[in-house]
């Protein structure tokens, strides 16, 4: 593919924490429209790319172009407003507050207010309205009074679903998901693919950050894998399972065998 | 052994009377809008029911702490911010409208409201250099800066010295006086109580449980904190407006830490998060101030003995511990 259609460009970006590379001189490109998996062992620095994407860290050196525009360095919250989204590996809802006021919140942001939230465009109407329908939207069952229940009572998937209904509710161009797999049951996955998948139709780049590698394989257009703060390699799903060096460094010998088959 | 616990159940009536329904019984009409007539026509009978007018010089006071526990209950329990600016925000506002009073010769009701906004607006700048920061850090810099702004003026002999600024226009007669912070407590009680439950109220009690999750949401947290805290210091600087004008004076003793520890000490008693929980906990603490002046520096102690008895027994709080057995039925039932 061009370069042009890369979305989002990360060029040489590394991150220090003290003496320890977190990220070591780490670039990619995503591409408009795709399902991108980034892997690797705990440790490999997976969490902190988002993180110096999303300018919730800054990062030490390096840059990241967004439609070709710099966007390193700017505030998180700003980031966010430009329309990449980002979901939390430990779940940040607002326990206090119902499901359905949640979403009331990115509703009221600037971006939301610009865009009309998810599939919107111009008025955005009553706000609790619009959060139900995203909810439903997302696998939240309007009827059983799911929407409803304060979030400090959900269980974890639904958490999960309400993390994503957050990115959504900003009408996003791009959300990274740090494991939105992980702690879910197979059947909870199994219902999580399909959504994964319509984002995508809707337009959406989605990165994923996943330990769950047979369900990620199973979505992603591309995979990359990091190891110790740097990039092993990248490729198709196919392309990185037939790969020596990840097979050495990541997966193991019985794993890989088991991965595969699976796969 | 038979084991029992106790059963809560809200009472139906409340459930319905959350919406429409409210309007179509006199039962559940009165449900909501009793205990808010209450507190209304019980605050505004109180200056008539006052014996002399000492005790209803008193009355302005238990207001003026009101509005102070207000802004401290709106900004610990509603944006997750401690502070201890109640002395801050007196003095700045106290200091403005007395200067604006006497400089100016703005009348009282022109200088009042000049101070409330101003003092917010510089309450606002002083305090936006801790506002990105979570954690304890607040509360210290609200600390610090009347402490600070005491020694400054003394030092320096700003705006009087410590002879503070004399000769300030007080209110036309005692009436108005009480009338007007009566009024101005119902307006910033009612007024927060509704914010709360707007969709900004909303985004504010989401800092305080998950700042991250607001910048992830494309807001910038900073923004809506200055907002919470402009409001929360234009209550103190109202309230110290009044206090200058009801005194006649402006002095150092504006920055005295009584104003950060009382509106404090009214949360934890009336009950916090409520919002109006403080003003009763300052209608408690305020009179029995009064009442045991004569035991001087002693009071305090007696202070800490209420405080440490509510802590101890009624950590929710007055309000909280009502707003529960108006709301439910509670029952003990078997295990």
């Amino acid at each position: 593919m061009k370069n042009d259609q890369a979305i989002l460009r990360i060029d040489h970006i590394t991150k220090a924490f003290g003496g320890i590379l977190a990220l070591n001189s780490v670039s990619f490109d995503v591409r408009k429209g795709e399902i991108l998996g980034i892997i690797g062992p705990n440790g490999s620095g997976k969490t902190t790319i988002v993180n110096c994407i999303t300018g919730f860290i800054k990062m030490t050196s390096g840059k990241v172009f967004f439609h070709g525009r710099d966007i390193s360095g700017k505030p998180a919250h700003k980031i966010a407003d430009m329309g990449i989204t980002r979901t939390f590996q430990i779940m940040r809802p607002y326990y206090s507050l119902p499901a359905y006021k949640n979403l009331v919140i990115p509703l009221f942001s600037p971006r939301a207010k610009r865009t009309g939230g998810w599939r919107g465009g111009g008025q955005l109407g009553d706000r609790n309205t619009v959060g139900i329908d995203i909810l439903e939207e997302i696998g939240f069952e309007r009827d059983s009074y799911v929407p409803y229940k304060a979030a400090s009572t959900l269980p974890t998937g639904y958490l999960k679903r309400l993390e994503l209904a957050r990115c959504l509710a900003l009408k996003p161009e791009i959300i990274l998901c740090d494991e939105v797999f992980s702690g879910l049951s197979m059947s909870e996955i199994a219902s999580m693919v399909p959504l994964i998948e319509r984002l995508q139709m809707d337009g959406i780049t989605v990165i994923m950050i996943e330990h769950r590698l047979r369900e990620l394989f199973r979505v992603a257009n591309r995979v990359m894998v990091m190891n110790f703060g740097e990039k092993l390699t990248e490729g198709t799903p196919d392309e990185v399972m037939a790969d020596e060096k990840v097979k050495e460094a990541y997966f193991g010998s019985e794993e890989v065998e088991e991965v595969m088959t699976y796969a | 052994m038979e084991q029992r616990r106790k059963e809560r159940l809200d009472r139906g009536i409340k459930v319905r009377s959350d919406g429409l329904y409210a309007l179509m019984s006199w039962r559940e009409l009165s449900y909501l809008t009793l205990p808010r007539l209450v507190l209304i026509i019980g605050m505004l009978m109180l200056p008539f029911l006052m014996p002399n007018s000492y005790w209803q010089r008193v009355i302005s006071i238990v207001c003026l702490y009101a509005l102070l526990a207000l802004s401290f209950d709106f900004l610990a329990h509603f944006l997750g911010l401690v502070s201890l600016g109640g002395a801050f925000f007196i003095g700045v506002g106290g200091y403005l409208s007395a200067i604006m009073n006497t400089s100016l010769g703005l009348p009282p009701f022109m200088a009042i409201p000049l101070a409330t906004l101003l003092g917010a607006g510089i309450c606002t700048l002083f305090l936006l250099p801790c506002l990105p920061l979570r954690g304890v850090y607040f509360a210290i810099v609200t600390l610090m800066y009347p402490l600070a702004l005491a020694r400054v003026i003394e030092a320096m002999d700003l705006f009087g010295g410590t002879d503070g600024v004399l000769g300030v226009d007080s209110f036309p007669n005692p009436w108005v006086e009480q009338y007007f912070v009566i009024a101005m407590v119902f307006l910033f009680m009612f007024g927060t109580r509704r914010l709360v439950n707007t969709d900004l109220g909303l985004v504010l009690r989401a800092v305080k449980d998950n700042d991250q999750a607001v910048k992830a949401s494309g807001m910038s947290i900073t923004y809506y904190k200055a907002i919470a805290v402009f409001i929360a210091s234009a209550m103190g600087c109202l309230s110290g407006a009044c206090l200058v004008h009801i005194y006649m004076w402006a002095g150092i003793s504006l920055f005295a830490l009584d104003f950060s520890i009382l509106p404090i000490a009214a949360t934890v008693i009336g009950g916090g998060g409520t919002l109006v929980g403080p003003v009763l906990g300052c209608f408690i603490l305020v009179p029995i101030s009064e009442l045991l002046r004569e035991f001087g520096t002693l009071r305090i102690v007696f202070y800490s003995l209420v405080l440490m008895a509510f802590i101890v027994f009624r950590s929710e709080g007055i309000m909280v511990y009502g707003e529960r057995k108006y709301h439910q039925f509670e029952r003990w039932v078997k295990v």
